[in-house]
């Protein structure tokens, strides 16, 4: 079974929801990146997304798109994001890792040559954000011929009919985008979150997760009540761009204990699950 | 004989094209495909659309006999394609109306665009004022310094013009800060990219708009010369004039010929030839040829006319390369001033610095024909743009 059904499972087990940290490789040096993975991890992290920097992050917000330049600077390339995870998985053998990117990097590499390398360094899934399902056979193929997750992004606007789609090509999870815009946006709509997550789960029997504009403990928390799985990313990216290098693995480790504690904390009385009102 | 009908229902051309963007676009995407097949065939829809290109674009633009320049050469006659002589100064204008009609169509209040040199972000501006639209600009940091008189003009138009300071700040980035908001605001909003590039419906709706250059252009060379050109010439940065006029003569045998920015020469790491020195990825929402490390990470490229200085280029001209319907090749930044001087001293007409590249490759190949050939060459826009730009290169400040 794969590392990342393995952990739905044993959550689902014990009624817990996976916390999904984002960060993007080699932000804010790349030397730093296998510690950072390993500190998230202790932190409560229960998969790890790691971003493949791109020169063109159309779908992401100023934070994720500086985060990607400040990368860019250390010339981080697909193959040293791979080497990373290799490194990662050389003390970690049980936290699954999934790669977001953008698809040029890895046209340029090539599907066979890159999903035999991914699969060798120990990477469980793959979400490219610019390869929607209609351009995705061929690359799904590739991706599970090594055993790798084919991860998809839902949207509010995504009908029906693509759902199905996704569902009949996604492995792993999907990730469930919360809301219209680039990552890094501020409003969420739990109340909308909510209605569309009861669509999505008469199509989908994978796990869902949700991200796009979780910043906090409360929404954590709220997003958790909904889905199998809270994914942050711009919160932390903030966190790594305003630490002091010395203090990036502290302070990343405090933010995302506090989301997990946030998101393991019991069920409140139903009367209060949701303040959907201040939210 | 096999008559092209490409792009196919998924937006591709062979194995270019189609639909590469994040799955929160996609809905827009299908919404515009569904709404512009469905206008594309519109009597009423193409009828406005004639009627603004003759009353306000200042349509059709006549095909001149360059005879002093081609005497001076010696060998083809030159013709030009007089797009300079639209409203606004450029071909740019044919796209925009049509695009603003649509968004019309379509109930959307509001319009964005993206620009490098300018030009297209002016022509939507304009058409978004014709028709009171709310406009905003997204204009690379780099590209509002240099360009800062087409600032002005899309600001006296009533448009914001919004400066992007991520990545290299210039048209790529420009391009990707207006799909940024068009997902944002994707309710009331209606995205007009400049040229063939994009997710479908893009490439082929931008062609649709522009080609009427090539359709007027096969009617004037019948009435004025009896015969269709011996070669077509037309500057390609991501290739809309060039598709414009190519895209009618798709079928018949007329020779077809793409000039790329080489910059500094094909040579060096400063030009803007995708189709020549480019390698197939994915960007900005379609598989093309494009300018990359080896890493697949998007290079700057370079070229003295912002409007072809884009590290990709449209889908179609990807596929008519490899089918080998059309030819592609280089101009140099110092030949394409020579050109731009030449068409100023000989025929009173200031070409804008694009343009010079097909003009320059033209100069190239006339001399090598007999007199009694024909080159149509796509006269795409007007140089007034490039004033500090030419002065610049020849060491003078006003």
């Amino acid at each position: 079974m794969s590392r990342i059904s393995t952990l739905f499972g044993k959550l689902r087990q014990n009624r817990r929801k996976a916390l999904i940290p984002f960060i993007t490789a080699g932000d804010p040096e790349p030397g730093m990146m296998v510690p950072l993975m390993h500190e998230l991890v202790q932190a409560g992290a229960d998969i790890i997304e790691l971003g493949v920097p791109f020169s063109d992050p159309m779908a992401d917000g100023p934070t994720i798109q500086r985060s990607s330049e400040r990368a860019l600077k250390h010339r981080v390339s697909l193959q040293d994001v791979l080497t990373m995870v290799g490194e990662f998985r050389e003390s970690d053998s049980s936290t699954p890792i999934v790669l977001m990117g953008y698809a040029n990097p890895v046209e340029a590499m090539g599907y066979d040559a890159f999903t035999a390398r991914a699969q060798a360094c120990g990477v469980d899934g793959v979400l490219i954000v610019d390869y929607p399902p209609e351009e995705s056979v061929e690359w799904v193929k590739c991706l599970k011929r090594q055993n790798i997750a084919p991860i998809f992004l839902l949207s509010p606007t995504t009908p029906q009919q693509r759902v199905e789609r996704v569902a009949s090509l996604a492995e792993g999870y999907v990730y469930y985008v919360s809301l219209k815009g680039v990552t890094g946006s501020l409003h969420l709509d739990l109340r909308d979150v909510a209605e569309k997550l009861d669509g999505l789960r008469s199509h989908i029997s994978i796990p869902i997760g949700v991200g796009f504009g979780i910043r906090d403990g409360t929404t954590a928390r709220a997003v958790a009540e909904l889905a199998d799985a809270v994914v942050v990313g711009s919160r932390i990216i903030e966190e790594i761009e305003r630490s002091p290098k010395a203090e990036v693995l502290t302070n990343v480790h405090r933010l995302v204990k506090s989301l997990r504690i946030a998101i393991d904390a019991p069920s409140p009385e139903p009367s209060a699950t949701v303040k959907l009102t201040h939210l | 004989m096999k008559v092209y009908d490409l792009p196919d229902s998924h937006g591709h051309f062979g194995p270019y094209g189609g639909i590469f963007v994040a799955e929160t676009l996609i809905s827009a995407l299908e919404d515009l495909r569904v709404q512009y097949e469905r206008y594309r065939s519109d009597a009423d829809f193409q009828g406005e659309f004639a009627h603004e290109l003759k009353h306000y674009v200042g349509r059709p633009t006549p095909i001149y006999h360059a005879k002093r320049w081609s005497a001076h050469l010696g060998g083809a006659q030159i013709l030009l394609k007089r797009e300079d002589l639209n409203h606004t100064g450029a071909h740019k204008i044919n796209n925009a109306m049509g695009q603003a009609l649509l968004a019309r169509r379509m109930g959307k209040s509001r319009v964005i665009a993206e620009t490098g040199a300018g030009q297209h972000g002016v022509a939507t501006a304009t058409v978004a004022a014709r028709y009171g639209m709310e406009c905003v600009i997204y204009m690379g940091s780099v590209d509002v310094e240099r360009q800062a008189a087409n600032v002005y003009r899309m600001k006296l138009l009533g448009a914001e013009v919004i400066p992007v300071e991520s990545g290299s700040r210039t048209l790529k980035d420009a391009l990707n800060e207006a799909m940024r908001d068009w997902v944002t605001n994707v309710a009331d909003t209606f995205y007009i990219i400049g040229t063939v590039a994009g997710p479908h419906p893009y490439p082929m709706m931008v062609r649709d708009f522009q080609a009427i250059i090539g359709r007027e252009a096969i009617i004037q060379m019948q009435e004025d010369y009896g015969r269709q050109p011996d070669a077509l010439i037309a500057c390609v940065g991501g290739g809309s004039n060039a598709i414009g006029l190519f895209y009618p003569y798709l079928d018949s045998s007329t020779r077809m010929i793409g000039v790329e920015a080489a910059g500094h020469g094909v040579e060096t790491d400063q030009h803007a030839a995708t189709l020549t020195k480019g390698r197939p990825g994915v960007l900005h929402g379609n598989r093309t040829y494009l300018i990359q490390d080896e890493n697949g990470q998007i290079i700057e490229t370079h070229s003295i006319s912002a409007g072809l200085d884009y590290p990709g280029v449209g889908p179609e001209h990807a596929w008519l390369k490899d089918s080998g319907r059309a030819e592609y090749s280089g101009i140099t930044d110092e030949q394409a001033l020579e050109a731009f001087h030449a068409l100023c001293h000989y025929e009173g007409i200031i070409p804008a610095l694009e343009s010079s590249h097909a003009l320059a490759y033209a100069a190239r190949l006339a001399p090598a024909l007999t007199s009694d050939k024909l080159l149509l060459v796509n006269l795409s826009g007007r140089g007034d743009k490039d004033m500090s730009t030419v002065a610049r290169a020849s060491h003078i400040t006003f």
